[in-house]
C-alpha cells in the first residue's frame, strides 16, 4: 500500500501526514509540478497554506499541474483525502461539493475538537463505528462548512456527511456541525479536523490513525478484488 | 577615497539626522581620512546605531557567562546552537520587535516571527517551534492596548501558522509602562544535524555573493528616512511606511530552498538581511570571514523603480538572505532555487581587501573598510545612578484591601497577568511538525519530541514590574523562574537567550537598571551554570511618560531524556499527597497582589539561596523523570494559593491543603518552590507534605474554599472579553 502526499509550496502538515501514512503503510511525497502521482493506491491533499492562500484557501492549488492527475485518479475511483486546506483544493477543484468559508469567529483557531463519526460505512472511516466519537485537533481560519439547504439535504440523505463536530465542539460555525464529507461515487473525502495530527498518544490521541487504518484496509481489499477479477488469476 | 560621481557636500546637520552624534562623525571621518559619501555615511549610521553596534550595551554583555559544554555557536552568530545529542543540534534565539509593532501591530508582530525564523535557519537550522514575549498596557482602560493586543496575536498566528512553525508557548503581561511601548519579543528554535550548521562568515575571494528571495523595496527606510525625504533627493517620492510588510509564504519557500542548498552543500556560508539590510547582512558576513566583498546593487531585483544606491543597501524587505557560492556552483544553487520559485540573483563576490564596496552600473558608489562599518563604532560605559525615589507611579489599586481569601484568590485569577491565555494560545498553531508532546497550558514549559525518544523543553520568562522594584534580584528571577519551568517537565537547561528591553540607556536610573538587570542574570546563570548563548538588545523603549519598566526576557532551551515521561500541570488522582518543594521567603513587593492593592513598585525582592534554589530544582526535575511525580508547578505570580488553584484547574480536581502558618497565601518568590503531587513517600522525601489531591474544592484549611468551577470560570474568563 502505498499513499501519496501532495507538497505544494506553502504546505505545511504535508511532512506530518507523511509520516502519519507511514504508520499504516509506505509513503511518497508528490510535488505539486510534476503530472506524476507515481502509482500511488490513495491520495491525501495536505493541510497548510497552497501558494500563500492570499486570494481564497484553495482557489490556486486546484490548478497546480498534480490536481489534473489527481482529478483523474479520483474519477477512476482512487481514494483522495484532503485534510484542511486539502479539503479546501478539493472543494475548490470540483471534487468536493459546498465551500469552506472563514470561521464565525473570523479567527484562526487551534483545538483539540471531539467529532462523531456519522457514517461509518466508507473507504475513509470502516475502521470506525458508527456514533463513536473521535478527539482529533483542528487548525485553521477558513474552516466553517458551508453548502445550499438543499445540497445539504441531498448529502444527509446519501449519507455523505461521514463527520459531525459532537455537540458542543463545532470550532467554526459549520452548517449542520459538519466536519467531513465526501463525493458521491463516495472515494473522494474531505475534513477540516487534522487525522494526521491525532496519530500518536505521546503528542495528543491516536482516533485519528482510523483514518489511515480505513483506507488502508479498503485499498488491501480492492487489490483483493482486482486479483480476483483479473483473468490471470481466473 | 571615491571614484565615479561625486555625491553632493554633506552638512553637518545630516548626521545628527541620522541619529550619528558629531563625535561619532569626527570619529567616522578619523577613520576614512575624509568626509564620508552619502551612501557610505548611511550604510555606517546604520551601522553604527545602537541596534547593529549594541554601543551602549556591549561591554555590559561581556559580563554574562557565554560558554558551557553543550555550545556550538555562542553570541555573534545568526543565532546561538547547543548540542542536544543524538548528532542534533538546536539553534535558538530572542529578538524584538518592539517599535514596528507599536506601529502597526500586524505586520510588526509578523515581521518580528519572520526575522526570528530566518536568524534560524540562516545558520542552517529548520525551525521546530516559536515563542512569544508579549507587553502592553492595561487592557481594561486602554483602547489602545487591546487593539495592539489583537493585532500583535493575529500577526504572530498569520506568520508561524503559514510557514507551519507552531508557537508552543510565550506569555503575556499587561502593565501601564508598556501603553506607549508595547513589547513584542519573538523566539525560535531550530533543529539540525550538528554538521549541517553553517557560520555567516564568508569566504573564498573570488566566491560569488548571491541574493535569494523576495524583491528589495522601499520598505523598513526608516531610520534613514531623512535620506529618502525631498529635501536631499532628486525626486519628490511619497514617504513610505517604514514598517515592513511580511509575506510568510515567500519566506515558506525560501526556508525550504536554503535547507535543501545546505542539505546539498552547495553553500559556504549564508547570512539572513535584518535590520539594516545589505548593509548589515554583507559587512558581517566580510567581518566574520576577515574579507572583503563587493555588491552591485545596480544587480539587485527591485520591487519599484528609481531606487537610489543607498536605498537599495539599507533597505530592510523582509524574506531575503545573502549567501556565499563558490562559482561552480551557482548553477545548481540556480536550480534548487528555481524549484522552490525563490528568485536568486548573483550580486556580488568576495575580495580579499577588508573593503565593502559598492558599485552602481560599474560605478564605485560606496567603499568602506569593513572593520569602520563593523569594529569602530565607539562603545560607550553607562553611567549608572539608582534613583532615590521609585521610578514607576504606584498602580491604581483595584482591591480595597478588605476582601477574603477567597475573593483575592478569585480576583488574582481573573486578573490580565495570570488568568487563561487560552483565548491566544487558540489562534496560534502548536502542533504542526508533530513534536509537540506538551501544548500550552498543559505543562509550565513546552516539550518537543526528538526522532531518539528524547525530548526538548523550552521556557519563556520576565516580570518587569519584579525588576522594576529590584533590577538585580528581578531579573535573576526570571532565570530561576525559567529554569523552574523546564525542571517541572523534567528538563535540564543547555542554554539560554535573552532579550533586553529597556528605556533611554543614556539616562542614568535607566543605566542603573541595565547594568543590575545584567548582573541579576549574570548571577543566575552563573549559579544554575546555563550558558547564554545569544540575544538581543533593545533600547529607547520611552515614551513622554517615562520608560517601560526595565524587562529583560529570558528563554530556555533544555532537554530531557525520555519524551513519554514529562511533566504536567495538574494534579491527577484522588488520594495523591501534594507536597511543598523548596526553600523560599515570599513577599508582598513585586507581586500580582500588591499591584492590585496599588503598592508602590518598590524592593528589594525576596533574597534567593542558590544552593536551594538548585536542590530543588534538580529534585523536581528528577521526580518527574523517574515518575515519582505525578505533577509539577512552580510557584510565581499570586504566590501558593494560585499554583494550587492552577493545578486544580489544569487536573479538574480539588485538593485539601494545610500551608505552614508562616506561608502567606499570596506572596511571591519566583523560581523557588514548586507544588507537586504524587504518592506520600515519593513527594515526602523531597518537600513538606501539605495535604491531598481530591474533591471538587480548593481548601486551604482555616483560609479559603473555593469550589473547582469558580477557580476555573475565573481564570477561563479574565481575557475572554477582551481577545
Amino acid at each position: 500500500m502505498k499513499f501519496g502526499v501532495i507538497r505544494f509550496p506553502g504546505s505545511c502538515d504535508d511532512v506530518d501526514a507523511l509520516q502519519a501514512a507511514q504508520r499504516v503503510g509506505g509513503a511518497v511525497l508528490l510535488w505539486h509540478a510534476d503530472r506524476d502521482l507515481q502509482g500511488v493506491d490513495a491520495v491525501i491533499v495536505p493541510g497548510g497554506f497552497s501558494y500563500g492562500d492570499y486570494l481564497r484557501a484553495g482557489a490556486i492549488a486546484r490548478f497546480a499541474p498534480v490536481m489534473e492527475e489527481v482529478a483523474e485518479f479520483a474519477r477512476e475511483g482512487g481514494l483522495v483525502l484532503g485534510v484542511c486546506n486539502g479539503f479546501q483544493v478539493l472543494c475548490e477543484a470540483g471534487l468536493l461539493p459546498g465551500a469552506l468559508l472563514p470561521n464565525v469567529s473570523l479567527k484562526f483557531v487551534f483545538r483539540q475538537v471531539e467529532l462523531e463519526v456519522t457514517n461509518a460505512d466508507t473507504p475513509f472511516t470502516r475502521a470506525c463505528a458508527r456514533g463513536e466519537r473521535l478527539s482529533i485537533p483542528v487548525k485553521h481560519t477558513t474552516g466553517r462548512y458551508y453548502a445550499p439547504p438543499d445540497q445539504l439535504d441531498w448529502l444527509e440523505a446519501e449519507d455523505r456527511v461521514l463527520l459531525r463536530y459532537a455537540s458542543g465542539h463545532n470550532p467554526n460555525g459549520s452548517l449542520r456541525d459538519i466536519a467531513g464529507v465526501c463525493n458521491e461515487a463516495g472515494n473522494v473525502f474531505g475534513l477540516m479536523p487534522h487525522p494526521e495530527h491525532a496519530v500518536d498518544a505521546l503528542t495528543g490521541s491516536t482516533d485519528g490513525l482510523k483514518i489511515f487504518e480505513s483506507i488502508r484496509a479498503d485499498v488491501a481489499d480492492r487489490g483483493l478484488l482486482r486479483v480476483a477479477s483479473s483473468p490471470a488469476v481466473r | 577615497m571615491m571614484s565615479g560621481s561625486v555625491p553632493p557636500p554633506l552638512t553637518t546637520s545630516r548626521h545628527r539626522a541620522l541619529g550619528l552624534t558629531d563625535y561619532e562623525y569626527e570619529l567616522i571621518v578619523e577613520h576614512l581620512g575624509c568626509d564620508p559619501g552619502e551612501v557610505e555615511l548611511a550604510m555606517l549610521s546604520l551601522m553604527w546605531s545602537e541596534h547593529c553596534a549594541y554601543k551602549h550595551s556591549r561591554r555590559l554583555l561581556s559580563r554574562l557567562p557565554t560558554s558551557g559544554p553543550h555550545v556550538l555557536l555562542g553570541p555573534g552568530e545568526n543565532a546561538g546552537a547547543v548540542d542536544v545529542g543524538g548528532g542534533l543540534a538546536v539553534a535558538f534565539k530572542v529578538e524584538s520587535h518592539n517599535h514596528p509593532s507599536a506601529v502597526e501591530p500586524f505586520q510588526g508582530a509578523a515581521t518580528g516571527v519572520g526575522g526570528i525564523l530566518r536568524d534560524v535557519f540562516a545558520v542552517g537550522a529548520r525551525p521546530i517551534a516559536v515563542l512569544d514575549s508579549l507587553r502592553f498596557g492595561e487592557p481594561a482602560i486602554s483602547e489602545r492596548s487591546l487593539y495592539l493586543l489583537e493585532r500583535a496575536v493575529a500577526g504572530i498566528g498569520h506568520y508561524g501558522n503559514s510557514i507551519g512553525v507552531p508557537t508552543v508557548g510565550g506569555e503575556i503581561y499587561f502593565e501601564q509602562s508598556y501603553e506607549q511601548n508595547c513589547l513584542v519579543n519573538a523566539m525560535c528554535l531550530g533543529l539540525a544535524p550538528r554538521e549541517r550548521l553553517i557560520r555567516s562568515a564568508a569566504a573564498g575571494p573570488g566566491n560569488v555573493l548571491m541574493l535569494l528571495g523576495a524583491l528589495t523595496g522601499r520598505d523598513g527606510i526608516g531610520g534613514a528616512s531623512v535620506l529618502a525625504s525631498a529635501e536631499l533627493g532628486e525626486e519628490d517620492e511619497a514617504k513610505r511606511p517604514s514598517v515592513q510588510i511580511g509575506d510568510p509564504f515567500s519566506e515558506k519557500k525560501l526556508l525550504e530552498c536554503c535547507l535543501e542548498l545546505l542539505d546539498r552543500d552547495l553553500l559556504t556560508s549564508l547570512q539572513d538581511l535584518g535590520a539594516a539590510g545589505l548593509t548589515s547582512a554583507a559587512s558581517e558576513m566580510a567581518s566574520k570571514g576577515a574579507v572583503g566583498i563587493d555588491v552591485d546593487v545596480s544587480r539587485v531585483p527591485l520591487r519599484e523603480r528609481g531606487m537610489e544606491p543607498f536605498e537599495i543597501m539599507i533597505s530592510e524587505s523582509q524574506e531575503r538572505m545573502l549567501c556565499v557560492v563558490e562559482p561552480e556552483r551557482v548553477a545548481a544553487v540556480m536550480d534548487v532555487c528555481e524549484r522552490w520559485e525563490v528568485l536568486a540573483t548573483p550580486i556580488g563576490s568576495v575580495t580579499s581587501e577588508d573593503r565593502l564596496r559598492v558599485l552602481h552600473h560599474g560605478t564605485v558608489v560606496a567603499d568602506l573598510p569593513v572593520h569602520v562599518l563593523v569594529d569602530d563604532c565607539p562603545l560607550y560605559d553607562l553611567e549608572p545612578i539608582q534613583p532615590a525615589i521609585e521610578a514607576y507611579p504606584a498602580p491604581t489599586p483595584l482591591l480595597r484591601g478588605g476582601e477574603t481569601p477567597a475573593q483575592t484568590l478569585l480576583a488574582l485569577l481573573r486578573s490580565p497577568n495570570i488568568c487563561s491565555r487560552r483565548p491566544v494560545f487558540e489562534q496560534y498553531d502548536a502542533i504542526v511538525q508533530s513534536r509537540t508532546v506538551r501544548r500550552p497550558d498543559e505543562a509550565d514549559a513546552a516539550v518537543l519530541a526528538l526522532p531518539d525518544g528524547s525530548a526538548l523543553a523550552v521556557s519563556i520568562d520576565g516580570n518587569g514590574r519584579r525588576v522594576a522594584c529590584d533590577p538585580r534580584r528581578g531579573a535573576a528571577e526570571a532565570v530561576y523562574e525559567c529554569a523552574a519551568n523546564l525542571a517541572c517537565v523534567g528538563a535540564e537547561p543547555l542554554g539560554l537567550t535573552n532579550c533586553l528591553n529597556f528605556g533611554n540607556p543614556e539616562k542614568p536610573h535607566v543605566a542603573w537598571q541595565l547594568s543590575e538587570a545584567v548582573d541579576g542574570l549574570a548571577e543566575a546563570c552563573g549559579a544554575l551554570g546555563i550558558p547564554v548563548v545569544g540575544g538581543n538588545v533593545s533600547l529607547y523603549n520611552e515614551a513622554p511618560g517615562g520608560p517601560i519598566f526595565p524587562t529583560p526576557v529570558v528563554g530556555i532551551v533544555g532537554k530531557l531524556p525520555d519524551a513519554s515521561r514529562v511533566g504536567r500541570l495538574g494534579f491527577r488522582d484522588e488520594g495523591d499527597a501534594i507536597a511543598l518543594v523548596g526553600e523560599f521567603e515570599p513577599s508582598l513587593a513585586g507581586s500580582e497582589l500588591g499591584k492590585l492593592l496599588g503598592r508602590p513598585l518598590r524592593g528589594p525582592l525576596p533574597p534567593v539561596k542558590a544552593n536551594a534554589v538548585r536542590d530543588a530544582r534538580e529534585a523536581v526535575r528528577d521526580g518527574i523523570r523517574t515518575e515519582a511525580l505525578k505533577n509539577a508547578h512552580d510557584i510565581s505570580e499570586g504566590g501558593v494559593a494560585v499554583a494550587l488553584a492552577e493545578c486544580c484547574v489544569a487536573g479538574g480536581i480539588g485538593a485539601r491543603v494545610q500551608l505552614p502558618a508562616d506561608l502567606e497565601l499570596f506572596a511571591e518568590a519566583l523560581g523557588c518552590a514548586y507544588i507537586v503531587s504524587g504518592a506520600e513517600e515519593a513527594v515526602a522525601r523531597i518537600g513538606t507534605v501539605i495535604g491531598r489531591v481530591g474533591g471538587s474544592e480548593l481548601e486551604i484549611e482555616g483560609q479559603l474554599n473555593v469550589a473547582l468551577s469558580d477557580l476555573g470560570e475565573a481564570r477561563a474568563r479574565g481575557l475572554v472579553e477582551f481577545v
